[in-house]
């Protein structure tokens, strides 16, 4: 029994940690753009296949570090080209728009790569287990952890620490006033945008290696970690990082009580946090509305 | 925003300047009208010469009903919701379920299901009624999606991800006066067409009563319309469940018309397809809806039956409507009438 425990307890470690990179993701660009990713599924799964493409040149590591860069670019034209054309308008336009990015990356990865699972292989080192007797603790899923814990606590200190990050939280903040004080907005946008695309790469890469790829990876990713920022707190990043913790956990958990209500505590959480703290668990008062 | 309030004003302002300007519009308006019930009234006639068929025309009636409930919200009270599938969803699942498990009975299936989706989306508008923007709209998808994971999970009930089969719709009316909609696809189409065209008369009618007007209100300026005393959070609670009762009906209406519920109706793409059904019609004109939906329905009718790619070309579709038809069709016709 406690074995099921702590596999179940890794297991939510895991997948929290996916949640919060793909929902701290999404809540950069929710935060200064006040749009809402659709698409971010599909720069996870992006991420996936470039790595998997690259890795037979780069090897694994070079796969690693390349290809959340190569998403972040391309994530960097594709708010170029489109999603900042729609900034000023009814947010109506920016889910539309992304969404219908989402279906038509989603068609052009199954074109590319093909309908079927594709495996990413891993070095030796990192698929062995840990020991014998916890045989489900590879070194594979110690390391992804780390890496999203060590990208997690960059990000916080790139915002905190440097001149763009600070201006990002700014403009969170209030826009106007960093857009009067002479501060190229567009630009900033578009490079937190990219950034967002470089964190769903990365999980991209790190969830190819534990389940593979497939066309639609990101799918089943895109849902918890919007209610990861709900639960968090619209508008704080810290939020958000305990929201897709926190879900990530009580469903992995449910999972060992009952099975197939691991995705209903997902909800059940959701709508308590609507009922009894809207802001969110973190959020600030007003955030939301 | 701006362009959209002088398009939305354009009557008024005509009408106080010049009469015979005025009288223009409404002549126009009347010859709308009377093309849309015209073209829907005869379409088991047209529809097959042009290559279509009347389960065609069904399904843009139960879309167009769905978007047009929707745009009761979305283009005019100004609020986004894109979970509406969930209620769509619901009044099929509904009506679905009573057929199979309940009663053999399309009126009593229409009202449970009705009653589902509308209810739970009066519920749920409880919640949320103090958010706005995206984050409303974000509310909307997740909760939606629990109805989509709950049919799709509770397999025994709903028939899982294969949905739920073996119900039909049931003959309505007793004697001389029973119409065969089970049997016949074109008693069906007036059948569907009669529904549609009831509760499109009371939506006409609540979207032109005063509650109607103040819901326009709220989408121009809320903060002016608080300070005028409306109660801005009810009407927008009233408004969102009005609406999720519009097209809950419409969802029971679908699950009719195909005597099959599937979770894919729940799904939160199917509530994106309500949206850019509306935005491509037009999504502050009260038929662009309908519009949208026959031109929705039938590119992917089209489209589907010519490239296993189609979500992509659907995915087109929606980028190209954001970026460069906005107005949508109606939306560009009453602007250019100015």
């Amino acid at each position: 029994m406690a074995q099921v425990i702590l596999f179940n307890v890794t297991n939510g470690l895991i997948i929290g940690a996916f949640y919060v990179l793909m929902a701290l993701g999404l809540s950069l660009i929710l935060n200064l753009s006040n749009v809402i990713n659709f698409a971010h599924g599909n720069f996870l799964a992006l991420g996936g296949y470039l790595a998997y493409t690259l890795s037979p040149a780069l090897g694994y590591w070079g796969a690693l570090l390349v290809s959340p860069v190569l998403t972040a670019l391309i994530g960097l034209l594709v708010e170029r080209l489109m999603v900042r054309r729609i900034y000023n308008r009814d947010p109506v336009y920016s889910l539309l728009l992304t969404f219908g990015l989402a279906f038509v990356m989603q068609d052009v990865a199954r074109y590319i790569w093909g309908p079927n699972g594709l495996p990413l292989g891993l070095p030796d080192l990192l698929a062995q287990p840990i020991t014998p007797d916890l045989f489900f603790i590879t070194w594979y899923r110690v390391f992804m952890v780390t890496i999203v814990i060590v990208s997690v606590l960059g990000l916080f200190a790139f915002l905190r620490y440097t001149r763009i990050g600070l201006r990002i939280r700014a403009g969170t903040f209030d826009l106007e006033t960093v857009a009067t004080l002479g501060i190229n907005v567009r630009n900033l946008r578009t490079f937190n945008f990219a950034v967002g695309c470089m964190l769903a790469g990365l999980s991209g890469v790190l969830a190819a290696g534990q389940i593979g790829l497939n066309p639609n990876m990101g799918d089943d990713l895109l849902m918890p970690s919007f209610i990861a920022i709900i639960v968090g707190g619209v508008g704080s990043l810290i939020g958000t990082l305990f929201g897709g913790l926190l879900i990530g956990m009580a469903a992995a958990l449910t999972t060992v009580v009952y099975p197939s209500a691991s995705e209903a505590v997902i909800y059940a959480i959701l709508m308590a946090v609507l009922l009894l703290r809207p802001r969110g668990l973190v959020g600030e008062e007003g955030m939301m509305s | 925003m701006t362009t959209a309030v002088v398009a939305g004003k354009t009557p008024d302002k005509a009408a106080e300047k010049a009469p015979g300007a005025a009288g223009a519009m409404a002549g126009r308006r009347i010859l709308l009208l009377v093309a849309i019930w015209a073209a829907l009234a005869t379409a088991p006639v047209w529809l097959p010469l042009l290559g279509g068929y009347t389960a065609l025309a069904g399904r843009v009636l139960v879309f167009g009903l769905a978007a047009m409930g929707l745009n009761m919200l979305l283009g005019f009270t100004g609020v986004l919701s894109f979970g509406h599938a969930a209620y769509f969803g619901l009044g099929a699942y509904g009506a679905g379920l009573t057929l199979r498990y309940l009663v053999h009975s399309t009126p009593l299936a229409m009202l449970a299901g009705t009653l589902l989706g509308g209810l739970a989306g009066t519920l749920f508008g409880l919640l949320i009624v103090r958010r706005r923007g995206v984050y409303f709209a974000m509310c909307t998808i997740a909760f939606g999606q629990l109805w989509y994971y709950l049919a799709y999970s509770w397999n025994s009930f709903t028939g899982g991800f294969d949905g739920l089969r073996d119900f039909h719709r049931a003959p309505i009316g007793w004697g001389a006066l029973r119409l065969d909609i089970e049997s016949n696809d074109t008693t069906f189409y007036f059948f569907l067409l009669a529904v549609f065209a009831a509760a499109v008369a009371l939506m006409g009618f609540l979207l032109r009563s005063p509650f109607g007007r103040t819901l326009v209100a709220i989408r121009e300026n809320e903060r002016r319309s608080r300070f005028l005393g409306i109660p801005v959070e009810q009407h927008i609670w009233l408004s969102f469940s009005i609406s999720c009762f519009f097209t809950a009906l419409a969802g029971t209406l679908y699950a009719l018309l195909n005597n099959f519920a599937d979770p894919l109706a729940l799904h939160y793409s199917l509530s994106g397809y309500f949206v850019v059904m509306t935005v491509i019609g037009g999504m502050r004109t009260f038929w662009g809806p309908l519009l949208g939906a026959a031109v929705f329905v039938v590119l992917q009718d089209y489209i589907s039956s010519m490239t296993v790619n189609w979500m992509s070309f659907i995915g087109v579709i929606f980028i190209l409507v954001v970026l460069f038809f906005p107005r949508g069709l109606l939306g560009t016709r009453r602007y250019a009438a100015k």
